[in-house]
């Protein structure tokens, strides 16, 4: 099921929470909303399922304006934050509950009901449960009963808000490779909402890369990774580090020197460096970026130090090889390999 | 000769009682402050009660039972059973509207209703009365035009029903918006999301997730409908065999010297307000964290 977002805009108590949003997703794929909380991702998730009414704008599911049904109209399948399971019903009345509440005419009949909420219990990994109470159950397996229950109304689209934001690393980790696997097996168009960027780069076919109500980057994961188009994206998403630089004779300039990068665009003024970490070169001589160390420290398998670069209050990060003699006060000059300017504003 | 070494250690296990917590009294003080409030305790609370039902029983063990064969008692423990039956579940329904409006959605003048809610607990009950009497009474505007249509509210049946809903409104809703206000909405989301209608939802997720709650408001609410004195006074005009409930035939007996009788009836609403006690602390016991009340009174 395609679903198109056409310039949506939601204000709670006149305070906009999302402004004039468009977002095509595509049937089948599984799309990440990123964003740092109050960015409005939740809330792009709540109107598509339908928990909120858009103030303007239109919402498509396919052909079809969905934009005045309600939540039971739209049959989307919705797994909440903290899960949401019934606490008086035992994990397979939990399952059953979409089907078992159908109008007569489309309920079907109780052994079947039952015989489709055990196939799923099975597809979650959770056969032999079924008899458990929610508060007898794990965070995972909490989750997993949660995606059953929202899979067994044969949604059109599923989607999960920050569905592994209480479980632990490990838990995460294993949920996460399994909710791609459940996502490819049954083919739902999937739309999932985390702040977590590894988890969103890790799971996700595409991105939405959100901030204040806005949408900033939509695109693969190497996309928005390799090529972010914002200042916002490029620090957001991975380790960055960033200078203000200025632009003059399609040259990027610090200090009054000049850095030896070309200059992206030929409009001359100041404008901010963005570049990775690890993605850079130490360079003898020639022009460079050069700064005195005031701080380093072991990150991983490599050492990340702090640069302070032409007497400059900015300072910069590059990771250099653990077993780089680099102390403090010793000088560095590297060149990024790849990097972006943003003009100043 | 042999002498035991003595060496400091300074792993020595600190016995428990020289290990005092920081907010814990010394025994002395301790001791007092149970002290006196196991007194307390006794002088007003254990005392009178005890007191209530060794008056019913003094003339013995038939005057007592035969208190209840007098027509008046019997009809006043009828009507007093009659008030709850029709009191009880009204602010049954009216508790859980309530609670439902305040809890879950947002609304202009909410805090209001919600202080409105507490207006019988605030108010005197004999105020309470007051006002059922302005509004139906003979003097009223209202009264004199149901008098005409054969409707009697005031020294009759309906106007203690009504004045014993005023009185105990605040019972099931008070015991419920924090309940439902801390189990928010996300449940009756996940039901909708999941194609069910509102009356499935409310049967089926909200209901069971407050059944606990409701009954514990219920029994408090029943407590006070059965026991209701002063708005109950005002509109019922004392009629006996006819408008007295049994704390109203209490007074009266006690009034007429008829003591014996007067505690023996005084001993049914104790018994009642003992069986209450005990339900309500069992619930408390077996579903303690589903219990609003627990938490936070």
């Amino acid at each position: 099921m395609d679903i198109r977002v056409d310039t949506v805009r939601k204000e709670f108590a006149r305070y906009p929470a999302l402004n004039d949003v468009s977002l095509d997703i595509r049937s089948g794929e599984l799309i990440a909303l990123l964003g740092p909380s109050g960015s409005g991702k939740t809330t792009l998730l709540r109107l598509i399922a339908g928990l909120e009414l858009p103030t303007a704008g239109r919402i498509y599911f396919g052909d079809e304006d969905a934009s005045s049904k309600t939540v039971q109209e739209r049959n989307v399948g919705f797994v909440f934050q903290a899960y949401a399971l019934f606490r008086n019903m035992t994990v397979l009345d939990n399952i059953s509950f979409g089907l078992s509440v159908r109008p007569r005419a489309t309920r079907p009949p109780k052994a079947e009901i039952r015989r489709r909420a055990l196939e799923l219990l099975d597809l979650v990994q959770l056969s032999g449960l079924e008899k458990r109470f929610p508060q007898q159950l794990s965070g995972g397996q909490r989750q997993r009963v949660a995606l059953a229950r929202a899979l067994a109304i044969e949604p059109r689209v599923l989607l999960l808000d920050e569905p592994f934001g209480a479980l632990d690393a490990q838990v995460r980790k294993e949920l996460r490779k399994w909710l791609r696997e459940i996502h490819d097996r049954t083919g739902h168009t999937t739309v999932f909402v985390t702040h977590d960027q590894e988890e969103a780069l890790e799971l996700a076919d595409r991105l939405v890369v959100m901030s204040q109500g806005k949408i900033e980057q939509v695109g693969t994961p190497d996309e928005v990774y390799d090529r972010p188009n914002a200042p916002f994206v490029f620090s957001f998403i991975g380790e960055s580090s960033s200078i203000p630089v200025t632009v003059e004779n399609h040259e990027l300039w610090v200090g009054g020197r000049a850095i030896g990068l070309p200059a992206p665009h030929d409009a001359a003024g100041e404008a901010v460096l963005f570049f990775r970490p690890h993605d850079v070169e130490l360079v003898e001589d020639g022009a460079a970026l050069a700064g005195v160390v005031v701080a380093t420290r072991r990150v991983g398998g490599t050492r990340r130090v702090e640069l302070e670069v032409g007497g400059n209050p900015n300072r910069v990060e590059i990771d250099l090889p653990f077993d780089h003699p680099a102390g403090e006060k010793t000088r560095i000059a590297f060149r990024p390999k790849r990097w972006r300017v943003f003009p100043k504003g | 000769m042999f002498e035991p070494e003595v060496v400091y250690d300074s792993r020595r296990v600190i016995p428990p009682e020289e290990h005092t917590r920081p907010t814990t009294e010394r025994p002395w003080v301790r001791r007092t402050l149970i002290a006196t409030a196991v007194v307390f305790m006794a002088l007003v609370l254990v005392l009178p009660l005890v007191l209530v039902f060794f008056e019913a029983f003094r003339k013995g063990a038939e005057t007592y039972f035969a208190s209840f064969s007098d027509r008046n008692t019997q009809t006043a423990i009828a009507l007093t059973l009659t008030v709850a039956a029709i009191a009880v579940p009204l602010n049954l329904v009216f508790g859980v509207a309530a609670a439902w409006c305040v809890a879950k959605y947002e609304f202009w003048g909410k805090s209001f209703l919600t202080t409105l809610i507490d207006l019988p607990f605030s108010v005197s009950p004999v105020v309470s009365g007051m006002v059922y009497v302005l509004l139906f009474g003979a003097q009223s505007v209202l009264g004199p035009i149901l008098r005409s249509w054969g409707v009697e509210i005031i020294f009759a049946v309906p106007g203690i029903v009504l004045a014993t809903i005023f009185v105990t409104f605040p019972f099931i809703a008070r015991e419920l918006i924090p309940l439902m206000q801390d189990q928010g909405n996300t449940d009756e989301e996940a039901a909708l999301s999941l194609g069910a209608t509102g009356w499935q939802v409310f049967w089926r997720v909200t209901l069971p997730n407050i059944k606990w709650g409701l009954l514990y408001g219920v029994l408090l609410c029943n407590a006070r409908a059965m026991g209701e004195f002063g708005a109950v006074s005002v509109v019922s005009g004392h009629i006996r065999g006819k408008t007295t409930t049994m704390p109203l035939d209490i007074e009266i007996l006690y009034n007429e010297y008829n003591f014996a009788a007067a505690f023996a009836v005084a001993s049914l609403l104790a018994l009642l307000a003992l069986v209450t006690l005990v339900f309500k602390t069992v619930l408390e016991f077996h579903y303690g964290e589903e219990l609003a009340g627990t938490r936070r009174h």
